[in-house]
């Protein structure tokens, strides 16, 4: 295990270079233009046009661009927006309370949700519970999130007149007033979101469980009379929670710029809609350091859920 | 129109004769927008309408006053402006010399009035004109507001390497000199009617922006932290996300401003953006809703907001390519250079024009945010121009077609000369425009010519990136469909559509702005007279004449002009103007009880 | 030796009498076999190719033109002559459905599978395999996994969408683009769960007893580990499926797909969705259609999993 560590940590930097040396030429070649509004403005003349590209460095080969983006990355410069000239920390640091708050707190909900629904139902198959279970979750992975977001506002919000649906970032109140109004604005994207990802997640742990029910030993271990539960909790649940870890490594890395389109709906200023805003402006640096981080974090949960296996499974070489 | 008329027309308004409004109205008859008449009354020296009362008779008290920007800003220098949404978070601290009201007057903002020949601001040979300034404002740090920041801010955005959005609104001006602490006087390079374009960019102080001249421009800490003399001060500064501002007590105008805070909040899509304001009141304004009218009148049913639809000049139209798309000339596909085998048969043009369901487009799909027009210059449609008609008839586009030639095939397409009547018709992607483009593919289906659809994503269509085929810039289609913006009031900037020295293509890198490659002598004879022409009475003359021509040669089709749509709440009191940003007069806005 | 002594003078006499027949069964024939007996895998399968003939014949049935613009029956609810009812240009829902579902339908099915087969090869590989190979492929993945989606997208498309328009024509060159840029988009997770799988698995007894007897490492791979890893596999699929579908009608938005009028289950669920107090119909019939695509895909895939279980001896 030690070396195989030492192994895999040794190939975490060339991996990380090599994918930002991909992600800069990609966002290179994309077609568009951070300064195309520009072009829709009658006041704005080419020759201004072709200063602030000249400014920006955007007509430099790409090797040469991606070189000064690597030297000022290494000295902590994360570069500036060129659409609002702010240094893309900042940016990011801005809004990575809400996007924690809000974003992870919908994926500790969808885990809450999928680990014990999915092995109640895999312990009892084809039973009313797991049917209905089952169906629900069909039902929420078929339907697109901006669909469910927007049921849950007509519902909730115009409706009821229960809940906000505009996230504000910026809540005047304090004490408990504040917890209230931050609970109120949060819960319905949180739940929009850990629904979505609980239903897929909850078919994966239902079908891992159903997979290690059957094996032998948990026949012994319920024939040595074991309650039932303790069968469930000692002896299968660990050994279904590979497929799990999995899962939940994929997408951990989600929370720093997925979810872009509860984001959009609620208006909830995370990094997603970051992204996608940069994206569609083609404000290059904030994409590139958006990407950048999202790619280090995909590198590392990898990392940690290649460890748990051979935790979670001690028969696992790591030759 | 003759200008013999015109001039007696005006006459008639000045001495009492004729009613404002009704002067307005005719001219509007005629293709000729409300701003450029109100000019033409102005220049005159017929005094203007009175605005709307203002109720609040002390400064402050309103509360918080929140809006939803569904595209948030994300600089606030005015200078650098990149696109509607960044003027408005820019208004809420910069102000201009005047601003346009819904009318498309200039009112005046730290001008003291505006200037016009019969009090002596525009000189008597046009060369130039003088400004006074209000007396008694200062920026929000406490420094006074003096003819030399209005001076620096025509050095500042002039300057090329500032690569200031504003320089073109300074076109025209070869100096800008102070008199005195209190009067600016501009120089025109040539006498000009345009004298008013730079009235409306909002102005930075000079004691903190000199140092970041030139190539520094974009490195001002000021950039992000304006310090302006409008009726807010800056808070807070999110971008694409809050913009926040509390009330300036120092104000230079009387019990204004009402409100105490404003929240500006960016993000979303319209449609949620409507429905925040009309809905469920958690915002008090909703800007730039493009969104189907029905949706929004459902909407309104609650009651807790109302839209507003302010007259504006942007009109949204099919553009016709004039040069061939499909064939390569000197390297480059619709090169000005080549002529387009179906379009430019003025039979088929014709027909296409026929082909267009603007009545349904607007009943169904825009309702009031679109009003279905065939001028390409500002036209409300209750007044039909006895120039040029909306049709709208198959049978006849059916015969035109015949009567040129074009035969049906034996699939329903018509053919001529072995060519088949087939288009290519793109646009941005946006559920409305694909809704325009189904309902005209169907027209033409039933007339035979066959229309193929393309969609291209907003941030694409719209750039200037020299390597995309799918930019409207390039055309590389038949038929493209946008929407012109109509700001400032005054047509001459977009009539440049249509010279022949603007054709886009690969000679001006395509960034020359007649995309249609249209190219007609009489029009370039008439704008080149439109240019020069000092008296408004003429000027107005020609410009109609212009618009007439590109109308009767279908040089293009206008669909619809879209006034601007905006939610608000129901005790909020706001003078929107279509011909300005939507902020520009926030210091006017008030609730009401 | 043990086998010459006969057990019992009966057991020759059965023995001498009636010679059992030797049936060869192919793993195929077995796995169908056990698939028949799957109720709900049946009645999936049935009601799956139920509607991919619907929408591959429907067209030709119901005649009614999928543009056919009618503003004086907007929004109306289903009746006779539209019985999944008008949206609000008065277009045919139902014929709209039946046009835009073989684009849906080919594409998650398709879209799926090649994200299936490349996840599962590329997991497979890696996970049978070590040190180099299993890194390589590994930064592959993570490479995939962080890729900002849309400027690929723009790329790819403004590269190749003219080449393989001329290749394959129009719509099937849009229809390959389609379904690569899909697929290629969905293989990761799958990838990363068959690996995982696969680290377990390939320690377990019974892999060591196929490789004592002499197994090849692909024949160990193909007949041992990978029946005993769908699990995830099937889910992953029926989850992929609905993805599928709801991206095609994301790459239209973005212009990057079929052209915005032709109504593919998800943009018709998009184009509906401002309008869900007011005509709730118009959600309702693309929504329920996803819906039982995923739901078949899954009790097939169910079928499926049950049927190569080599544990299950029914």
């Amino acid at each position: 295990m030690g070396p195989y560590l030492l192994r895999r940590l040794l190939t975490v930097l060339p991996a990380v270079l090599g994918i930002s040396v991909v992600l800069f030429t990609v966002l290179a070649l994309a077609p568009g233009d951070p300064f195309a509004e520009m072009a829709l403005n009658p006041n704005v003349p080419p020759e201004v046009q072709e200063n602030l590209r000249k400014q920006f460095g955007l007509d430099d080969p790409v090797w040469q661009r991606y070189f000064r983006w690597l030297f000022a990355m290494l000295q902590g410069d994360w570069g500036f927006s060129f659409i609002s000239r702010v240094n893309v920390d900042t940016l990011i640091w801005q809004r990575l309370p809400v996007t924690l708050a809000v974003i992870g707190a919908s994926q500790v909900l969808a885990l809450l949700i999928a680990l014990p629904v999915g092995i109640y139902s895999a312990a009892r198959p084809y039973s009313w519970f797991d049917r209905i279970a089952s169906t629900l979750a069909f039902i929420g992975f078929s339907l697109p999130t901006f669909f469910t977001g927007l049921l849950l506002i007509l519902l909730f919000s115009i409706k009821l007149d229960w809940l906000p649906f505009v996230y504000r970032a910026d809540l005047s109140a304090t004490g408990w007033e504040w917890w209230s109004q931050q609970l109120k604005q949060s819960i319905m994207p949180i739940t929009v979101l850990g629904l979505f990802q609980a239903a897929g997640w909850t078919r994966y742990v239902r079908s891992a469980t159903l997979d290690v029910i059957r094996l032998d030993y948990v026949t012994t271990a319920r024939s040595k009379g074991l309650k039932e539960r303790a069968v469930i909790l000692k002896h299968v649940a660990r050994n279904a929670m590979i497929p799990v870890v999995t899962l939940v490594a994929l997408t951990m890395p989600q929370i720093f710029g997925g979810a872009v389109i509860t984001e959009q709906i609620f208006r909830v200023p995370g990094i997603g809609s970051l992204l996608i805003d940069a994206i569609q402006r083609n404000d290059t640096p904030v994409v590139m350091a958006v990407t950048f981080v999202s790619a280090c974090l995909v590198i590392l949960f990898n990392l940690i859920a290649d460890i748990l296996y051979g935790w979670l499974d001690p028969r696992i070489s790591y030759r | 129109m003759q200008e013999e008329v015109l001039r007696a027309l005006v006459e008639d308004v000045r001495t009492g004769r004729e009613d404002r409004r009704a002067f307005v109205a005719r001219l509007a008859a005629l293709g000729i927008s409300a701003p450029l008449a109100s000019l033409l009354l102005a220049s005159a020296g017929v005094a203007q309408t009175q605005p709307a009362p203002y109720k609040p008779t002390r400064r402050g008290g309103g509360g918080p006053l929140k809006l939803l920007f569904w595209q948030g800003p994300t600089l606030l220098n005015p200078h650098f402006g990149i696109g509607a949404k960044d003027q408005e978070g820019a208004a809420l601290f910069y102000e201009p010399l005047a601003r346009y009201d819904p009318d498309g007057n200039l009112v005046p903002v730290l001008a003291a009035e505006i200037p016009s020949r019969p009090n002596g601001g525009i000189a008597a040979d046009g060369r130039s004109t003088t400004w006074k300034l209000k007396k008694g404002v200062r920026w929000h740090d406490g420094r006074v507001f003096t003819a030399d920041d209005v001076v620096f801010n025509f050095n500042y955005a002039t300057d090329v390497a500032t690569a200031a959005t504003t320089f073109a609104q300074y076109e025209g001006i070869a100096a800008a000199t102070r008199i005195d602490a209190e009067t600016v006087r501009f120089e025109f390079q040539k006498p000009t009617p345009l004298w008013h374009r730079s009235a409306a960019v909002a102005l930075v102080p000079k004691h903190l922006f000199e140092a970041f001249g030139g190539t520094r421009s974009r490195d001002s800490p000021t950039n992000l932290r304006p310090v302006g003399t409008g009726p807010y001060r800056f808070v807070e500064f999110k971008p694409g996300d809050l913009l926040r501002g509390e009330i300036n007590r120092d104000y230079h105008a009387a019990n204004r401003p009402h409100f105490d805070t404003v929240e500006l909040k960016g993000g979303g899509d319209a449609t949620s953006a409507a429905r925040a304001v009309l809905q469920t009141g958690e915002y008090d304004f909703a800007w730039n809703l493009q969104v189907e009218d029905e949706v929004l009148t459902r909407m309104e049913a609650s009651r807790k907001g109302r839209v507003v639809a302010c007259p504006s000049g942007d009109v949204e139209v099919i553009q016709v390519n004039h040069a061939d798309p499909w064939v390569e000339v000197d390297g480059e596909r619709s090169s000005p250079k080549s002529r387009h085998p179906i379009l430019s048969d003025g039979a088929v043009r014709e027909a296409l024009t026929l082909l267009l369901d603007r009545k349904s487009i607007q009943g169904f799909v825009y309702g009031r945010a679109g009003v279905a027009t065939p001028n390409f210059l500002n036209n409300p449609a209750r007044l039909n121009s006895p120039n040029i008609k909306d049709e709208f008839s198959i049978e006849r586009a059916n015969a035109v077609l015949d009567a040129a030639g074009w035969k049906r095939g034996a699939d329903g397409v018509r053919a001529k000369d072995g060519r088949k009547l087939k288009l290519l018709f793109q646009t941005s992607i946006n559920s409305v425009r694909q809704k325009v483009q189904n309902i005209y593919k169907q027209s033409c289906a039933k007339a035979g010519v066959e229309v193929e659809l393309k969609g291209v994503t907003a941030a694409v269509f719209f750039s200037s990136d020299l390597a995309n085929p799918d930019t409207y810039g390039k055309f590389l289609a038949d038929l493209q469909m946008y929407a012109v913006a109509g700001r400032p009031p005054d047509p001459a900037v977009f009539m440049q559509w249509f010279v022949s020295w603007q054709a886009t293509g690969k000679a001006n890198k395509w960034q020359g702005v007649n995309r249609g490659r249209w190219r007609n002598d009489d029009y370039d004879r008439l704008f080149r007279a439109s240019e020069v022409e000092l008296d408004p009475v003429k000027r107005t003359a020609l410009l109609i004449a212009m618009n007439d021509l590109i109308c009767r040669e279908h040089a293009i089709i206008p669909v619809v002009y879209r006034p601007s749509m905006y939610g608000l709440a129901r005790q909020l009191v706001a003078p929107l103007s279509g011909w300005d940003s939507a902020l520009s007069s926030i210091a006017e806005w008030y609730a009401e009880a | 030796m043990a086998g010459s002594i006969p057990a019992s003078a009966t057991a020759e006499a059965v023995l001498a009498t009636a010679p059992l027949p030797r049936r060869s069964v192919s793993l195929w024939a077995e796995a169908w076999r056990r698939f028949k007996r799957h109720r709900l895998a049946v009645l999936g399968l049935a009601v799956l190719i139920l509607m991919i003939a619907m929408v591959a014949f429907g067209p030709m049935l119901w005649r009614v033109q999928i543009n056919d613009i009618d503003f004086s029956a907007r929004l109306n609810t289903p009746t006779p002559a539209h019985p999944f009812g008008t949206d609000d240009l008065g277009q045919d829902i139902l014929a709209r459905m039946l046009y835009g579902g073989r684009i849906s339908l080919a594409v998650g099915l398709s879209a799926m599978l090649m994200a299936m087969l490349v996840g599962v090869t590329i997991g497979a590989v890696a996970g049978i395999s070590r040190g180099v190979v299993d890194g390589a492929l590994m930064w592959l993945t993570n490479l995939f996994l962080a890729l900002p989606q849309l400027p690929l997208l723009l790329i790819l498309i403004y590269l190749f969408r003219d080449s393989l328009k001329g290749a394959f024509g129009p719509e099937v060159g849009v229809f390959v683009l389609v379904v690569l840029v899909i697929g290629g988009f969905g293989w990761m997770s799958v990838a990363r769960l068959v690996r995982a799988q696969f680290f377990s698995l390939r320690e377990k007894e019974f892999v060591e007893a196929a490789r004592a007897l002499g197994a090849s490492v692909p024949r160990q791979v193909v007949r041992h580990i990978l029946p005993n890893s769908l699990g995830p596999v099937i889910v992953a699929g029926t989850i992929n499926v609905a993805a599928a579908i709801i991206a095609e009608s994301t790459l239209s938005f973005l212009g990057l797909g079929f052209p915005p009028d032709i109504p593919t289950w998800g943009r018709i669920l998009f184009d509906s969705k401002e309008y869900l107090d007011i005509a709730p119909h118009w959600a309702l019939f693309p929504g329920t259609a996803i819906f039982l695509a995923v739901l078949c895909i899954n009790f097939v895939g169910d079928g499926l999993r049950d049927a190569l279980d080599p544990r299950r001896v029914l």
